[in-house]
C-alpha cells in the first residue's frame, strides 16, 4: 500500500511540474513593441521579426542562452576547418518541416546559397561576408553538407545560430519551418499568433513532444505603460525587458513576478569628439585628444551613483566594451575607474589645468566648458547627463546638457561632427568581439570618436587595429581572447569611450508561467520557449 | 463673476510673488542633488519630497514656476507686439498689403510649429548655458506665436479704418503713421490685452509640451515642462501622488489666466 502511495505521490509531483499529455500547455501571451517587418527569416533586421524567427526557425546550431555554449540542433555534429573557411555538418535524421516535407542536406545548401546571394541583401548573410567571392556548398549525402567560404570567418559556427533553415522544395517556401512554432495567424497592427509545430522533432526527458505550449500570441503594442498594465491584469505573462522604474514599481506589488538576471550585455557610454576637422576651437580639440583629460573626466563621474540613483541599483559600473555578462570575453583583470574628484584634478594638473576659484582653466586660461548631447525622450539618459553635470561641476567644469531629437543627433555625430561630448548606449546582441569590429577599426564609419581614418591617428589606435585583425584571423579561441583582452586594456587606459554602466537584464514573468529562466542574452525570457507552459489557473491565483 | 476673477487674480499674484522670492522661500538650491534620498516622500526637509535625482521638488517647483510664469508672459508680449505691428498696419492700410500680410499669416499658422521648433533647436549652437537655452526657447515661442493674434488684430484695425474718429483725424491732415499710432492702436488695446492674456497659457503649455519631449529648458534649470516629465510614468504617480503638484499648479495658473480675460466686447 505504501509503495502505491509513493507511486501516486511521484505522479502527482510530476503532474504538478509538467502538463499532462492530454492537458493543454496553454497560450502564452506577450508583447511585440513594433510591427514585424518580415516573416522571411533571411531578411530579418528588426527585433520583432527576430522574435518570430527565433520561435519558428530551426537552426543547425543553437547558442544556449544560459550556458553561452553552442549546442547541436538540426545538426548532430559539425567541424570547422581550414582556419575558419570551411564547415561540415552532419544532420539529424528523420526530421520534417511544419508542412510534412522531409528535411535533408539539400535544404541546408539551398538556404546558404539563398542567404549569400548578394541580390537578396540579407543582413544575416552579411555577417558571413568577410571578403569578396562566393561560397561553395557541397551536398555530400542526405545528411552531410559542407560549406566553404571565400575567406576565414571568425566564430563561424556561432553565426549559424541566426540561420533558420528553409525548405528547398516545400510549396509553402519559408512558411514551412523547423522550429517549435509556426505562424498561425497575423493581423497587421494587432497580433501574430504562433501555433505549435506538429512536426517539431524535440521531445522531453519523458519522451513527450515539445513544445508544451499550444500557442503564443504576440500582441503588437508600443506603449510600455499599457504593457505593464496588461501584465498586472494577467493579460500577458511576460515582459522581456523592463526599465528600472517599472521594475521597482512592479516589484512592490508582485515581487515573485520580477526577475533581475544581473548585468546585461548593454552599456551606456560617452565619448569626446576627436575628429580633427570638426568645428570648434583648437584648444578644445587638444583637451579631447588627451588621454589624461579623458581619464580625468572618467574618474570624476560617480558610476556607483549612476547605478544607484538612475537605475535604482539595477546596473553595474562598466569597465569597458565587454560586459561581465559575457563570461568568456570579459577581461576580468580590469576594474571600473573609481570615483575620485581629487584624482581627476591631479590628472588635469599634469596637463596644465588649474582651478581658478570654482572654475577650471587650461594652460591658456580658457575656462573648461563643453556640451554633452544625448537623445531626447530617454529619461534615464537625461538623468545620467544631469548627474554627470553635477559631478563635473565639482571639479570646476561647466557642462551644458543638450537633448536633441534622434535624427539631429545622428546628423551631428555622423556627418557634421558638430558636437563635443555625446552620451549614448550600445545594445549588444552578440557575444563575439567580431560583432564590434566596425566600432574598433579606425577605417570604419562606426569608429565613433574619429571615424573613417585613412591611417590610424594615434599609436594606440593602430595597435587596436592590429589586435582586432589578429583576433579575427585566428580560430584558436584562447589566442583570440588574449588579443581581445589587450584591446580592452588599451580602451580602459585611453578611454576613447568612457563606459559608464552596464544595465541589468530586468524582466517580468507571471508566476503561472513555468520553466521560465530569464537570462541576460536576448531573448531573455523566452529563449527556452519549447520548455515553457502555463500552469492551470487556480481560483484566486494570478 | 467678479469674485471669481478676483480670486483668480489673487491666486496668480500669490504665485508670482512666491516665484519672485523663490531664493528666500526655497529650502534648497534647485539643482542640488541629495543623492542619498532620491524619490523621497514629503518631509520637513523636503516639503514635496524629492525627484528621481534627489532634488528638492518644492524648490524646483518654485524656480520652475518663476521660469514659466515670467518667461511665458515675456514671450506673449513679444508675440503681441509683433501681432500689433503686423496685424495693425495691415488692417489699417488694407488693400493688397493686407492680402499679402494675411497670406503670410496663414502660411505662418499652417507651419507645423513643433517640427519647426525641433529644427531651429537642432541648428542652434550647443554651448549655450541653461539660462541662454531658456531665453532662446521662449524667444522662439514668441517669434512663432504671433500669427493667430495678428489675424484678430488685423480684423479689429480694419473695423476702425472707416470709423468717424479716424476719418476726422485724416481730414485734419494727420499722417497715416500718426493715425495708426495715436488713434488706431490705442483703440486696439482691449484686443491686444485679450490676445496677450490668451497667449500666456498657450506658451506655458507649449513649453510644457516641449519639456515633456525633453526639448525645452535644459538641465538643471527647472520649468513646468521639465517638472511634468516626473509624472510620465503612471505607476510613479500612483506611488507618489504629490508628484502631481506641478500639474495642479499649471492647471490652476492656466485656468486663472482664462478667468481674468475680459468677457465683454473688446472695443469699449
Amino acid at each position: 500500500m505504501r509503495r502505491i502511495n509513493f507511486a501516486f505521490l511521484a505522479i502527482a509531483v510530476l503532474g504538478a511540474s509538467l502538463p499532462a499529455r492530454s492537458q493543454s500547455g496553454g497560450e502564452l501571451r506577450f508583447v511585440l513593441r513594433s510591427e514585424p517587418k518580415t516573416f522571411n527569416p533571411m531578411l530579418v533586421d528588426d527585433e520583432s521579426s527576430e522574435t518570430i524567427r527565433y520561435l519558428t526557425g530551426g537552426v543547425l546550431i543553437r547558442l544556449n542562452r544560459k550556458t553561452q555554449a553552442l549546442e547541436p540542433e538540426l545538426a548532430v555534429s559539425w567541424k570547422v576547418s581550414e582556419a575558419g573557411k570551411k564547415i561540415k555538418f552532419r544532420l539529424r535524421d528523420g526530421l520534417s518541416f511544419s508542412d510534412g516535407t522531409p528535411f535533408n542536406a539539400e535544404d541546408v545548401a539551398f538556404t546558404m546559397r539563398a542567404l549569400m546571394d548578394p541580390n537578396l541583401h540579407s543582413p544575416t548573410g552579411d555577417s558571413f561576408r568577410s571578403s569578396e567571392g562566393s561560397i561553395h556548398v557541397d551536398v555530400l549525402g542526405a545528411r552531410d553538407v559542407s560549406i566553404e567560404f571565400p575567406a576565414s570567418v571568425a566564430a563561424l559556427d556561432r553565426l549559424f545560430d541566426q540561420v533558420a533553415i528553409v525548405s528547398s522544395h516545400s510549396p509553402k517556401k519559408e512558411a514551412a519551418v523547423l522550429g517549435p512554432f509556426i505562424v498561425g495567424d497575423y493581423k497587421s497592427g494587432s497580433y501574430v499568433l504562433l501555433k505549435r509545430n506538429p512536426y517539431y522533432w524535440k521531445k522531453d526527458a519523458q519522451g513527450r513532444s515539445l513544445p508544451y505550449l499550444d500557442s503564443i500570441r504576440l500582441d503588437i503594442q508600443q506603449n510600455r505603460d499599457l504593457e505593464l498594465l496588461r501584465f498586472r491584469r494577467g493579460e500577458i505573462q511576460l515582459i522581456n525587458s523592463l526599465d528600472a522604474s517599472y521594475f521597482e514599481s512592479l516589484a512592490k506589488e508582485a515581487p515573485a513576478a520580477v526577475r533581475d538576471s544581473g548585468p546585461s550585455l548593454d552599456s551606456e557610454q560617452m565619448w569626446f569628439n576627436q575628429v580633427p576637422a570638426a568645428p570648434g576651437p583648437d584648444y578644445k580639440k587638444k583637451w579631447f585628444g588627451s588621454a589624461n583629460f579623458r581619464l580625468a573626466i572618467s574618474v570624476a563621474v560617480s558610476r556607483e551613483d549612476l547605478c544607484r540613483v538612475v537605475f535604482s541599483g539595477h546596473a553595474r559600473p562598466a569597465v569597458g566594451p565587454v560586459s561581465p555578462a559575457n563570461v568568456f570575453w570579459f577581461n576580468a583583470s580590469l576594474q571600473p575607474h573609481p570615483h575620485s574628484p581629487q584624482g581627476a584634478l591631479r590628472r588635469l594638473q599634469q596637463d596644465g589645468f588649474r582651478l581658478d576659484g570654482r572654475v577650471l582653466r587650461d594652460a591658456g586660461g580658457h575656462p573648461v566648458e563643453f556640451s554633452l548631447i544625448t537623445n531626447s525622450g530617454n529619461k534615464s539618459r537625461e538623468q545620467m547627463a544631469a548627474m554627470i553635470q553635477q559631478d563635473l561641476e565639482q571639479i570646476g567644469i561647466r557642462l551644458n546638457v543638450v537633448t536633441l531629437d534622434f535624427p539631429s543627433l545622428i546628423e551631428r555625430i555622423s556627418h557634421t561632427f558638430d558636437y563635443e561630448l555625446c552620451l549614448l548606449g550600445l545594445v549588444n546582441v552578440d557575444l563575439d568581439p567580431n560583432a564590434q569590429m566596425s566600432v574598433w577599426l579606425t577605417s570604419s564609419s562606426n569608429h565613433q570618436w574619429n571615424p573613417e581614418q585613412k591611417a590610424p591617428a594615434t599609436p594606440w589606435e593602430a595597435e587596436i587595429d592590429r589586435l582586432m585583425k589578429s583576433q579575427a584571423s585566428t580560430t584558436d579561441q584562447n589566442q583570440r581572447k588574449v588579443y581581445f583582452d589587450q584591446v580592452q586594456k588599451i580602451v580602459w587606459e585611453q578611454q576613447p569611450f568612457i563606459y559608464l554602466v552596464n544595465k541589468n537584464a530586468l524582466s517580468a514573468v507571471s508566476p503561472s508561467l513555468k520553466n521560465a529562466v530569464p537570462v541576460v542574452i536576448r531573448p531573455q525570457t523566452y529563449w527556452n520557449a519549447e520548455d515553457l507552459y502555463l500552469a492551470p489557473e487556480r481560483p484566486g491565483g494570478h | 463673476m467678479k469674485t471669481i476673477r478676483r480670486v483668480a487674480s489673487g491666486f496668480l499674484s500669490i504665485i508670482f510673488l512666491a516665484t519672485l522670492f523663490a531664493g528666500i522661500l526655497a529650502p534648497a538650491p534647485y539643482a542640488k542633488q541629495f543623492r542619498e534620498s532620491p524619490n523621497a516622500s514629503p518631509s520637513r526637509l523636503h516639503l514635496l519630497g524629492t525627484d528621481e535625482l534627489g532634488r528638492d521638488l518644492f524648490s524646483r517647483l518654485l524656480y520652475g514656476s518663476r521660469v514659466s510664469l515670467l518667461m511665458a508672459p515675456a514671450a506673449a508680449l513679444l508675440a503681441t507686439i509683433m501681432a500689433a505691428s503686423v496685424g495693425g498696419a495691415a488692417g489699417y492700410i488694407g488693400g493688397w498689403i493686407e492680402r499679402i500680410v494675411m497670406t503670410c499669416t496663414d502660411l505662418a499658422m499652417s507651419l507645423p510649429w513643433l517640427f519647426l521648433l525641433l529644427t531651429v533647436r537642432a541648428i542652434l549652437p550647443l554651448n549655450v548655458p541653461p539660462l541662454g537655452s531658456l531665453l532662446i526657447t521662449f524667444m522662439l515661442l514668441g517669434l512663432l506665436g504671433w500669427a493667430a493674434s495678428a489675424r484678430v488684430v488685423c480684423a479689429g484695425a480694419r473695423s476702425l479704418r472707416s470709423s468717424d474718429f479716424v476719418l476726422q483725424a485724416r481730414a485734419c491732415g494727420s499722417t497715416p503713421l500718426r493715425v495708426l499710432l495715436r488713434h488706431v492702436l490705442p483703440n486696439l488695446r482691449p484686443i491686444l490685452f485679450a490676445q496677450f492674456l490668451t497667449s500666456v497659457p498657450v506658451f506655458i503649455l507649449t513649453e510644457a509640451n516641449l519639456g515633456v519631449l525633453g526639448l525645452g529648458v535644459s538641465e538643471p534649470l527647472p520649468s513646468w515642462g521639465s517638472l511634468l516629465r516626473g509624472i510620465e510614468n503612471w505607476s510613479t504617480v500612483q506611488a507618489n501622488p504629490w508628484r502631481l503638484a506641478p500639474l495642479v499648479l499649471l492647471l490652476l495658473a492656466v485656468s486663472s489666466f482664462q478667468l481674468i480675460l475680459p468677457r465683454e466686447g473688446f472695443v469699449e
